[in-house]
């Protein structure tokens, strides 16, 4: 009787402890202290991340400020002082510009681009897939014919058709200002397909089930319906397969900047990087493209590991 | 049975084999963009005339070294007693590729075209009041004065057959800016030494060998030419042996190219320099935070734009030396060029700065920078490299880089603010920069003052150069315009282009100053 686990004076903690405790020994977390290579991924993939969001606290240059550029530091190779005297860890690029706040502030375009477009495509294709899968009938048939449509074609050629058909209706004087948005929409656009088939599939399951039919019969209203009951049971495979995009979203970025149709040069992204770096390959300056390659490959591999293990703790089938 | 059949087949290879040596030698040949069209007087670009070059002749031609030479022409004078009319003599026996005899009324039919509407070669033929067929093979040009170096403007206007282009409905040139097209866009009927096999557009053109030529047959018969817009894409197709000729080679790559056995790379000067223009004029510009004013229009911004530019720099860290830095936008090769002019001013951007103070920028402004990537050596780096340096004197660049076929309408249409573009010489006379470039945009003129410069004074002395008789008192004229237009800082030049061809052993293609190379000059060894 003296052992009580918890003492009657501290009772919210005692709550707070036991979900925690709970949470510790879910499947989840089981399944991630069981597996190094999760471990490794969060963490490159956290490290990265807090990397570009405090670029501009711990990047030493501004590369997008181009009066704090000297065109004559210009392919200053790794670790060694340049024209003007800086040091530069990484090297700098064709224009004078340090390699690793360029990479730091690179990798922030292309996060941030990552995962507004996959939040756009989730917010998308989330919300069409509810109402395609809740009504049923010719709406359903239309959204899934298009996503159909849309599933058959590279994502990275829509988003290139998206692109061009966005500079064709922005007016010339615009585009720059407006590009890393263009991109978002691009992408975005390229990849709600995915979202709306999995969220449809979960909400014709969920919509045969009781609690589904008992608020109905209470009148509630279906918007509530689908937001309140049927969103939050449909939402596992959507954390899935937006991690997976958001790894796509990235690469697709880094693609369509590497074809020049991105950001502009003078605020690159990884891949905007990397492709003014691979004009000096042949020339020997193998650093202004083999270091945002690197960033590239451990930001897009990482996110992706962490895509995959979460498919695999979440679905049972597979445990 | 087996032995005949084995016979045959060894005959059969034996006999491609030896045509192969006997006729076909392939040159595949690639640059970094594409000719903007076929039609040969729409646009007066080098692209489009170095493909036209094979396919459609010139009354006049040029040698590498500068001087006229005779194409569908075979002699020229002014005139006995008349220094306003130039007489044409023209080749005989000379057949258009569809069998239509080439004559003077061509002649006539393509000087008047090249003066349309639409065309981009008019300002050329200002001075041309009426082309006259004497006869078969004589044309003579009433000038509206003595126009002693016309002959010179006559090295880009092709020669189109009167009969085939009426049956086709090509009297108007194609409208490029917005988008128009005709027959001729695709279609070819020159006299030239290559026939137009395939066309397609951006990717590949191939072209044969016209049989029917008038001149001694070239060793190329056969030409693929590729367009392949990323320059290490291009390099690399180089050095695997799919393609023998790389046009334009980026700096970067000239070293390793010379030191790779089995390559080559011929470098010389080109007739061409690379400029920044800026929209004159009061008002406002379209992408800038300055809604008030424009701060191009003020002279003190634009004499700290020049104190703000580093050419040096440019020349030593984004072209590798493979450039020759200048202060007017006029190459050595063009008559009016001197030592003084050529002088630039030592970057200062305390100065700069200073001067933006005082003209009323103390804080910058921002604007948007137009540069095409894909045209010049280097062309969005030196770009790129600007924006840096306009940085720092508080000028805040957005940089807008766009494929040359995206950054011509967008240019032409005076719809940009500030633009990289660059300018060669093909008359190697002074007035051709005036035309295009200085003189207030008309009709005839002034078709690539996109920046809309205008300066009344200047445009009477520009047009009085056309018909000038007394060679000195002309000489004296150019450099009144140069002073004025180098005060202004009309246009800021950055340098001249250096040309590197890149080529497979064994081919050997010369630099031609123009940057307007003919397969014609290709030999093997």
């Amino acid at each position: 009787m003296t052992d009580l686990p918890h003492s009657p004076e501290q009772p919210v903690v005692a709550v707070e402890t036991s979900r925690w405790k709970t949470f510790l020994k879910s499947d989840i977390v089981w399944s991630y202290r069981h597996s190094p290579v999760t471990i490794v991924a969060s963490i490159v993939a956290l490290l990265l991340i807090l990397m570009a969001v405090f670029a501009p606290l711990l990047a030493p240059y501004n590369p997008f400020n181009p009066a704090t550029l000297n065109l004559m530091d210009g392919f200053t190779p790794p670790n060694s002082s340049s024209f003007s005297g800086k040091y530069f860890a990484l090297g700098t690029d064709s224009q004078g510009r340090d390699m690793l706040s360029t990479i730091m502030y690179g990798s922030r375009v292309s996060l941030f681009v990552g995962f507004m477009a996959t939040l756009f495509a989730m917010v998308m294709g989330v919300g069409l897939g509810l109402v395609s899968g809740y009504v049923g009938g010719v709406v359903d048939a239309i959204i899934m014919r298009v996503a159909d449509v849309q599933l058959s074609f590279p994502a990275i050629l829509i988003a290139l058709l998206i692109f061009g058909v966005a500079r064709g209706i922005i007016p010339p004087n615009q585009q720059e200002g407006a590009a890393v948005w263009v991109l978002i929409v691009a992408i975005g656009l390229a990849n709600w397909a995915q979202f709306a088939r999995t969220v449809r599939g979960a909400t014709m399951v969920e919509r045969q089930k009781d609690y589904v039919s008992a608020a109905r019969l209470l009148g509630v209203n279906p918007i509530i319906i689908l937001l309140r009951h049927v969103l939050p049971n449909v939402l596992g495979p959507v954390l899935v397969i937006g991690t997976i995009s958001l790894a796509l979203a990235i690469i697709e970025e880094a693609t369509l900047s590497y074809l020049g149709v991105g950001v502009p040069p003078t605020q690159p992204s990884l891949g905007t990087l990397i492709r003014i770096g691979q004009q000096f390959m042949f020339s020997g300056e193998w650093w202004i493209i083999l270091f945002p390659a690197i960033t590239l490959i451990l930001l897009a591999l990482s996110v992706n590991l962490l895509g995959d293990w979460l498919r695999d703790a979440l679905n049972p089938k597979l445990r | 049975m087996h032995s005949s059949l084995t016979r045959i087949a060894a005959v059969l290879v034996a006999s491609t084999m030896l045509a192969g040596v006997a006729n076909a030698e392939t040159i595949r040949w690639a640059r970094s963009s594409d000719a903007l069209t076929l039609d040969p007087h729409s646009q007066n670009q080098g692209n489009t005339h170095t493909l036209a070059h094979h396919i459609y002749e010139t009354l006049i031609g040029r040698d590498n070294d500068g001087s006229l030479t005779p194409r569908l022409a075979t002699e020229w004078a002014l005139k006995d007693g008349d220094p306003t009319v130039w007489v044409f003599k023209l080749r005989e026996g000379v057949k258009f590729h569809n069998g239509n005899d080439f004559t003077a009324e061509d002649v006539v039919y393509s000087i008047e075209r090249a003066k349309s509407e639409f065309s981009n070669m008019k300002q050329l033929h200002a001075e041309v009041q009426s082309v006259t067929a004497v006869d078969d093979h004589t044309v003579e040009f009433q000038m509206t004065g003595p126009a002693l170096i016309y002959p010179n403007n006559l090295t880009n206007t092709f020669i189109m057959d009167k009969t085939w282009s009426d049956e086709h409905d090509l009297a108007v040139v194609q409208d490029f800016a917005s988008g128009a097209s005709n027959y001729s866009v695709l279609n070819t009927n020159g006299t030239g030494p290559y026939t137009l096999v395939s066309r397609e557009v951006d990717v590949k053109t191939t072209l044969t060998y016209n049989e029917g030529w008038w001149g001694e047959k070239p060793p190329v018969t056969d030409i693929e030419y590729l367009t392949i817009a990323d320059a290490q894409t291009r390099i690399s197709a180089l050095l695997s042996g799919e393609i023998d000729i790389v046009q334009d080679v980026p700096p970067q790559d000239i070293e390793r190219l010379s030191n790779t056995a089995g390559f080559k790379v011929e470098i010389g000067p080109e007739n061409r320099f690379i400029y920044f223009g800026y929209k004159f004029g009061d008002e406002p510009l379209k992408s800038s935070n300055i809604t008030d004013s424009n701060p191009f229009n003020n002279p003190l911004v634009r004499e700290a734009m020049e104190l703000a530019l580093d050419r040096d720099a440019i020349q030593q860290v984004v072209m590798r030396g493979q450039s020759i830095p200048t202060g007017i936008p006029n190459p050595p090769f063009v008559r009016g060029w001197t030592e003084e002019l050529d002088a630039y001013p030592a970057p200062d951007v305390e100065k700069a700065k200073a001067l933006m103070a005082e003209a009323g920028y103390p804080d910058g402004f921002s604007v948007t920078l137009d540069t095409p990537n894909n045209r010049y050596v280097n062309d969005e780096a030196i770009s790129t490299a600007y924006v840096g340096m306009l940085g720092q004197i508080g000028i805040n660049v957005t940089l807008a880089s766009r494929p040359v076929a995206e950054h011509s309408p967008i240019i032409l249409a005076n719809e940009s603010d500030f633009y990289l573009l660059g300018w060669g010489v093909p008359t190697f006379d002074s007035a051709y920069v005036f035309n295009d470039l200085i003189h207030t945009k008309t009709e005839l003129h002034g078709t690539y003052n996109v920046g809309l410069y205008s300066n009344p004074e200047l445009d009477e002395k520009i047009i009085a150069l056309g018909t000038m008789d007394d060679m000195d008192a002309r000489d004296a004229t150019v450099a009144e315009i140069w002073d004025v237009v180098k005060a202004d800082r009309v246009l800021l030049p950055i340098h001249n282009q250096v040309l590197a061809y890149a080529m497979r052993e064994g081919v050997t293609l010369p630099v031609q100053p123009e940057n307007q190379p003919n397969m014609t000059t290709v030999t093997f060894e």
